[in-house]
């Protein structure tokens, strides 16, 4: 696929890519996935998303070739993709912060590579193709276990991960009472991964009922459909003993819906960098000295932040892109212990001729969907 | 007095369940209890091994003069090399890179060369045998195909309130960058006559 601007993407003949650095590998994409992330980038959010780019930064697939210096993945091996790129020998790669490499991505600083995400992120073209660029394959790329369901493989390379993380940078206690914003993939594993990590109680917030529902039978969570209260965050207050809930999960990110001006001065007129009502929701309902973690996205433009409130509240706040693989062993035992299936959440099998539809899908959350695959080479 | 239903002391009011039915109830609860079992944790850790077999990357062929941040000490050495700057909008593009990631202007010339790199790309699209077509490439299709308007009837759902907007946005859009366009020419017009 690839970008025509703003709501608008086509199917396009494209050269196969070519090994530009001798650690690079071609991979031959099987099943890829589209992401909350892709929404901003079709919306037009994401500064330097550029006509011509092709999106997709979840996938999984066969090495096709391989750079002259590649010795830990060889040709016709299954892979699957981190949505990071990253060298793995910079500074922040080898203290383990492999979503902030510093040797990928020239046009910004603040953060590092992600394929198919922009110039801001590096300008790589993604995975909802038939082949894609693998920079450094002996350090991102792992060959998928036997074991392994393909469908798992694929929404290990962000969602799940990224939920584990969000829970993390929750610093869980035992028995803390955990909100999550967003019941998106994202918001649905951090949900199931704050049970991992000893929560006494987890709510999840949204307005799309069947996903509720999802938060309900899959991550065994309270809910409440903000969409039915005046004030979503008095209600919470209520539900917490009027202290406010220890940790709060923002997986909402640039696009959040409940407040009209926010959202359209945001997503609709791009004034900010994204509307954070799920952020200021997060920081009103979290208790005075309490966490809060980020994993939604938002743009690097400045966005309407309630900072003094957190401020006041002796709040931490703690936020990454998810560095993906430094999660994978753990996970990879959650999945094996039964405790965890990611592709519970695949609601759609998408062919790749069909993408343009897909995404009009995912945006506009019809047809009670979840989490969308791509399957590439399908007619 | 009335009896307060939550007064504010010391603990919290509402009981907890106990860690025996949470683990009984929930799959894997506890499992990462000890934050030494959470892969992210501490945030940072000394030496991960990663699989990297060199301590500076090889650098990659710069093909064109690659737009890079003024916060980065050199070009690094691997990049994407998905779409190149071209035409008015890349002209915008490369002028925006001349200040820092912490200047608006950075964001707000890169937002608008985004702006004009999808028009000129329509306008263009016209003179080829493949020209945009606004009714496949938004996908609108499935909006009969797959349950569109049962999608948001009747149902508390904060998004609907909304959408009639995008209509507007985007032919506002289209009428803005037309008009500016017009004006553009007639410049460029003035300037190659006088
Ligand atoms: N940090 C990372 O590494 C990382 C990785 C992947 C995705 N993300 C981000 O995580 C976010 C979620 O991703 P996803 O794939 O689950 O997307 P999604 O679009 O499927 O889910 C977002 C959900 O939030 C709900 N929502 C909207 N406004 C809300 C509000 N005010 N309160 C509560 N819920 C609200 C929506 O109805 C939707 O169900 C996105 O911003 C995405 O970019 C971050
Ligand atoms: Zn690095």
């Amino acid at each position: 696929m690839v970008y025509r601007g703003p709501y608008k993407i086509r199917v396009e003949e494209k050269d196969i890519p070519k090994i530009e650095q001798p650690n690079d590998a071609i991979v031959r994409v099987s099943k890829g996935a589209i992401s909350g992330s892709d929404l901003h980038l079709y919306h037009g959010m994401i500064p330097d998303t550029r006509v011509g780019m092709t999106f997709g930064h979840e996938f999984v697939g066969t090495i096709h070739q391989v750079g002259s210096s590649v010795q830990n993945v060889a040709v016709g091996d299954r892979v699957m993709v981190p949505f990071n790129v990253y060298c793995g020998s910079c500074y922040f790669c080898t203290r383990g912060l492999y979503s902030d490499c510093h040797n990928v991505n020239p046009n910004a600083t603040a953060v590092g590579g992600i394929y198919g995400y922009s110039h801001t992120c590096a300008g790589y073209d993604g995975g909802q193709a038939e082949f894609v660029r693998v920079p450094f394959a002996d350090v991102g790329p792992s060959r998928i276990p036997d074991w392994m369901d393909e469908e798992d493989a694929v929404l290990l390379t962000d969602a799940c991960p990224t939920g584990y993380f969000g829970a993390q940078l929750g610093d869980i206690a035992q028995g803390d009472t955990v909100v999550v914003f967003g019941a998106g993939p994202v918001g649905l594993f951090a949900a199931k991964s704050s049970w991992l990590m000893g929560a006494g109680r987890v709510i999840v917030i949204d307005h799309l009922e069947y996903r509720l529902e999802k938060a309900r039978s899959f991550a065994h969570a309270e809910t409440f459909n903000f969409a039915e209260y005046d004030d979503i965050v008095v209600h919470l207050k209520k539900e917490t003993d009027y202290l406010g809930a220890d940790v709060v999960i923002d997986a909402v990110g640039a696009e959040a819906d409940g407040n009209f001006l926010q959202h359209v001065s945001a997503s609709k007129l791009k004034l900010q960098g994204g509307s954070p009502i799920a952020l200021n929701w997060a920081i009103d309902s979290v208790r005075k000295g309490g966490t809060v973690s980020v994993v939604g996205a938002y743009g690097p433009i400045f966005s309407a932040v309630k900072f003094g409130d957190a401020m006041n509240k002796g709040l931490t706040l703690r936020m990454n892109q998810c560095p993906v693989k430094r999660q994978w062993p753990r996970l990879f035992e959650h999945i094996q212990n039964g405790y965890l299936k990611p592709s519970d959440l695949v609601t759609h099998r998408i062919p790749l001729e069909h993408i343009a539809e897909g995404y009009h899908m995912f945006s506009a959350k019809l047809d009670n969907i979840i989490k969308p695959l791509v399957v590439a080479g399908q007619s | 007095m009335t009896e307060i239903a939550t007064p504010y002391i010391a603990n919290k009011r509402t009981p907890m369940r106990s860690a025996e039915d949470l683990r009984a109830q929930i799959p894997g609860w506890g499992a990462d209890l000890d934050p030494a079992d959470r892969p992210s944790y501490p945030r940072e850790q000394a030496g991960i091994e990663t699989g990297a077999h060199w301590d500076f990357p090889e650098r990659q062929p710069e093909k064109w003069p690659r737009e890079r941040s003024v916060e980065h000490a050199f070009l690094p050495p691997v990049f994407g090399t998905s779409t190149p700057p071209a035409g008015a909008s890349g002209a915008i593009r490369r002028h925006a890179y001349k200040y820092s990631e912490g200047r608006a202007a950075h964001w707000l010339l890169l937002i608008a060369a985004d702006r004009v790199d999808a028009w000129e790309h329509h306008l263009k699209s016209f003179a080829t045998l493949h020209p945009d077509n606004p009714i496949t490439e938004t996908g609108v299709a499935a909006e009969f195909r797959r349950d569109g308007l049962s999608s948001g009837f009747g149902q508390k759902r904060a998004d609907t309130n909304h959408q009639w907007i995008d209509p507007i946005i985007v032919s506002t859009r289209w009428v803005l960058t037309a008009v500016a366009l017009a004006a553009a020419l007639k410049t460029l017009g003035k300037h190659r006559t006088t």
